[in-house]
């Protein structure tokens, strides 16, 4: 218990006083996982809403794969894109192992298949209920795809936030693909994981105090900036 | 762009080997309001999205005077329950100019007119789901109207609404015909087949049981089953 | 006016160069990175070298896999017998000893296996196995985790037999320890990560000094016939300033609560 008073504490005293090394971290942490979350949802939402609405002999079992891929380890992803990046491998020559591109690159991937299936549900449902108007009016795939992912945003969002939510916790394949460099990889979750290893228990609860305030600050702001709560009747 | 005459031949609508509607052969003009009328389950509703393109022939052919691929861009179908977007009124109406590129200025005057036209002139920015039944259907009709149809399908339009709705929504088809769209409606209110048609086909068993011009029909109907169905028996 | 251009561009070019500083990665062990000498030595290289070292700080068996992969310049690490396969195996171009410091035995501070008074690692050892006292193992293939496999070997001890007192973690130094608190354990340490630890709780300092317990620490460039793209030359000047005075005298003088915890060996490089 003295622990986790103590971290309070600490966490107190670190943010307030803007702690150098404390910015430098959760400013990293943001940045990898929000351009993470950028790119997954490019990646995911067309994909999730081309899946609902295209009628294809292997569509269930698309979905069965995507809903499954929501349980890959991410230590696993971690694992694979490390084979892919570091010198011996395939794309070995770009040099992007240890920064914070490659841990991007395996958040994006650990992510997308969350977003897609969250969205992809929310999008089939929308689509059942505009199917016949939409026909109706001959539009084009495209338009399809973006009326629906527009009057669904809502949705998306949340299927979004869920993706952010992974993101800034997951330690596992960042540790692996970024390598914990201090001043160059380290983010709020290695730091923790660091901590831990070193048995400093309070430092690493105030280090996650800060992530889960970081978290919170972040969604408030988005449901805010969304007006999510607002009148509609959607 | 000239659609009409459209002719369909041998048209049939197959599900599960069982036949929903056909054989049917029909000519169809481009003037005035055809009204469909016939029990429940005759394939009125089949027979409409077979005309339209939006249920899949299992036999036959329709052919207009253009390409249907061009004819596909000059109609409009009301479904008996209104499908509204999750968006307002204005967004509603403006849909169907934006998907043809309509620039935005232009679309939103144009939605802004037919909104007075049909009564919804003070609800533009009301998200469109929360609209009453008859509000929605109105919105419905106006959103099929703005891209300025050469044919407009209505399924049993008014099946939902109340008097008052009704008679809106009639008043509304009333100015479109005479503005020259050519109306395709099928309804159950017998009432409202009298007030509106201009030529009616009677369906029963999923054939085109009798036609004519509205007049002949409800006046001197030629087979017994339009007889019995025009007194108000059940036919099958 | 040829010569002119080259000039400005050769200009330019070291100009350019003195802005940014060098960039190497190196791979070093938990241990070494707990030891917290890195937060002492890597300030003083930059100075020194203008050179920034990235450190990964990983178990030793991932920091030899790193090496033979390319992925770093040159590894830190304390295992002998792999570094020389290493080198065999012409992953890396050679071996450089720097610094040694030593292994400890920790336990539960009532010692319930009476280790206090053995007279040799192997003794100790002997008495816990005796005891079947709870024992924690890195079990991570680890410099660490060799050198207590190669003594319980000493002690004529084959902990394939152990029963579940014997714990293999298989994780860091940290994570051991923390695992051994929690219990607590016995566990063979090294004495810097002991001395940083944070959460020692029940846990003392039992026994040390026999020699057989010393730790060498070594450095290895990674081979650039194996891997053209590596950094030679920058991983030559930090060897270079590893086997120096300056740094001699960085090592021996970096004490934790007072205790020193290297001793600097390193013969200066050929």
């Amino acid at each position: 218990m003295v622990d986790l008073w103590s971290g309070l504490a600490q966490a107190f005293w670190l943010v307030v006083t803007l702690d150098g090394e404390l910015v430098e971290i959760a400013l990293r942490s943001l940045r990898v996982t929000l351009s993470a979350l950028a790119v997954a949802c490019v990646i995911a939402l067309p994909l999730a809403a081309f899946v609902a609405v295209k009628r294809f002999r292997a569509r269930r079992f698309v979905i069965a794969i995507l809903n499954a891929l929501m349980g890959l380890p991410p230590v696993v992803v971690g694992l694979i894109v490390y084979v892919f990046l570091s010198r011996s491998g395939p794309l070995g020559v770009m040099g992007l192992l240890f920064t914070p591109t490659a841990m991007i690159i395996a958040q994006t991937i650990i992510i997308v298949p969350l977003i897609a299936s969250i969205a992809h549900q929310s999008i089939r449902d929308l689509w059942q209920e505009y199917h016949d108007l939409l026909i109706s009016m001959n539009v084009t795939q495209g338009q399809k795809i973006r009326t629906l992912l527009w009057d669904c945003r809502r949705a998306l969002l949340t299927a979004a936030l869920a993706g952010f939510g992974r993101a800034i916790g997951e330690v596992g394949a960042i540790m692996i693909v970024g390598g914990n460099i201090d001043h160059a990889t380290r983010v709020l979750t290695t730091a923790i994981a660091l901590e831990t290893g070193k048995g400093e228990f309070a430092l690493a609860l105030a280090l996650g105090f800060v992530l889960i305030g970081l978290a919170v600050a972040v969604n408030l702001a988005i449901h805010w900036l969304g007006r999510t709560e607002r009148e509609g009747a959607w | 762009m000239e659609l009409f005459p459209m002719q369909a031949r041998g048209i049939e609508s197959r599900r599960h080997g069982q036949v929903l509607v056909g054989p049917v052969d029909l000519r169809l003009e481009g003037q005035g309001a055809c009204v469909v009328i016939g029990p429940n389950g005759s394939g009125k509703t089949t027979l409409l999205r077979l005309l339209h393109g939006t249920a899949r022939l299992s036999a036959g052919r329709i052919d207009w005077a253009c390409s249907t691929e061009e004819a596909r861009h000059h109609q409009g179908f009301v479904f008996q329950r209104p499908v509204m977007l999750r968006r307002t009124v204005m967004e509603n109406l403006a849909f169907p100019l934006r998907l043809r590129k309509v620039p935005a200025g232009e679309a939103r005057a144009r939605a802004r007119d037919w909104a007075a036209r049909v009564g919804l002139a003070g609800m533009l920015e009301r998200p469109a789901p929360v609209l009453s039944g008859g509000e929605q259907q109105k919105l419905a009709l106006a959103r099929a109207l703005i891209s300025e149809p050469k044919v407009l399908f209505l399924d049993e339009p008014c099946a939902a609404l109340d008097g008052r709705a009704t008679r809106e929504i009639e008043e509304i088809l009333t100015a479109a015909k005479s503005n020259g769209t050519r109306l395709i409606l099928s309804t159950h209110d017998m009432g409202q087949a009298r007030r509106l048609a201009d030529d009616v086909l009677f369906l029963l068993g999923g054939r085109i049981h009798e036609s004519g011009p509205a007049e002949t029909f409800f006046n001197r109907p030629e087979t017994p089953q339009a007889r019995a169905f025009l007194r108000g028996d059940i036919v099958e | 006016m040829m010569k002119h251009f080259a000039v400005t561009l050769a200009a330019l070019a070291i100009g350019t160069a003195a802005q940014a500083a060098d960039v190497m990665k190196m791979a070093v062990t938990t241990s070494f990175n707990n030891s917290g000498l890195a937060d002492v030595l890597l300030p003083e290289i930059m100075k020194d070298l203008d050179l920034e070292v990235q450190l990964l700080v990983v178990g030793t068996g991932q920091a030899i896999k790193l090496g033979e992969a390319g992925d770093v310049d040159a590894i830190l690490v304390h295992s002998r017998k792999a570094e020389e396969a290493f080198v065999e195996g012409g992953y890396g171009t050679h071996r450089t000893e720097i610094m040694y410091n030593d292994f400890v035995f920790i336990g539960p501070a009532e010692d319930p296996a009476g280790i206090k008074d053995a007279d040799s690692a192997a003794m100790a050892l002997t008495e816990i196995a005796g005891a079947e006292a709870p024992f924690v193992s890195r079990g991570d293939d680890s410099g660490t985790h060799k050198k207590e496999l190669s003594l319980w070997k000493a002690a004529d001890l084959d902990p394939a037999g152990f029963g579940d007192w014997y714990k293999a973690v298989g994780a860091g130094m940290g994570a051991a320890l923390n695992t051994a608190s929690g219990i607590p354990a016995y566990i063979m340490s090294d004495r810097a990560s002991w001395l940083n630890f944070g959460n020692k709780g029940d846990l003392a300092l039992l026994y040390s000094g026999d020699p057989v317990l010393f730790n060498q620490y070594a450095y290895l460039p990674v081979n650039p016939e194996k891997h053209a793209h590596v950094k030679t030359e920058l991983a030559g000047k930090l060897e270079t300033w590893l086997t120096s005075e300056r740094a001699a005298e960085l090592i021996n003088d970096y004490k934790i609560n007072g205790e020193t915890l290297f001793v600097f060996n390193a013969k200066a490089a050929e």
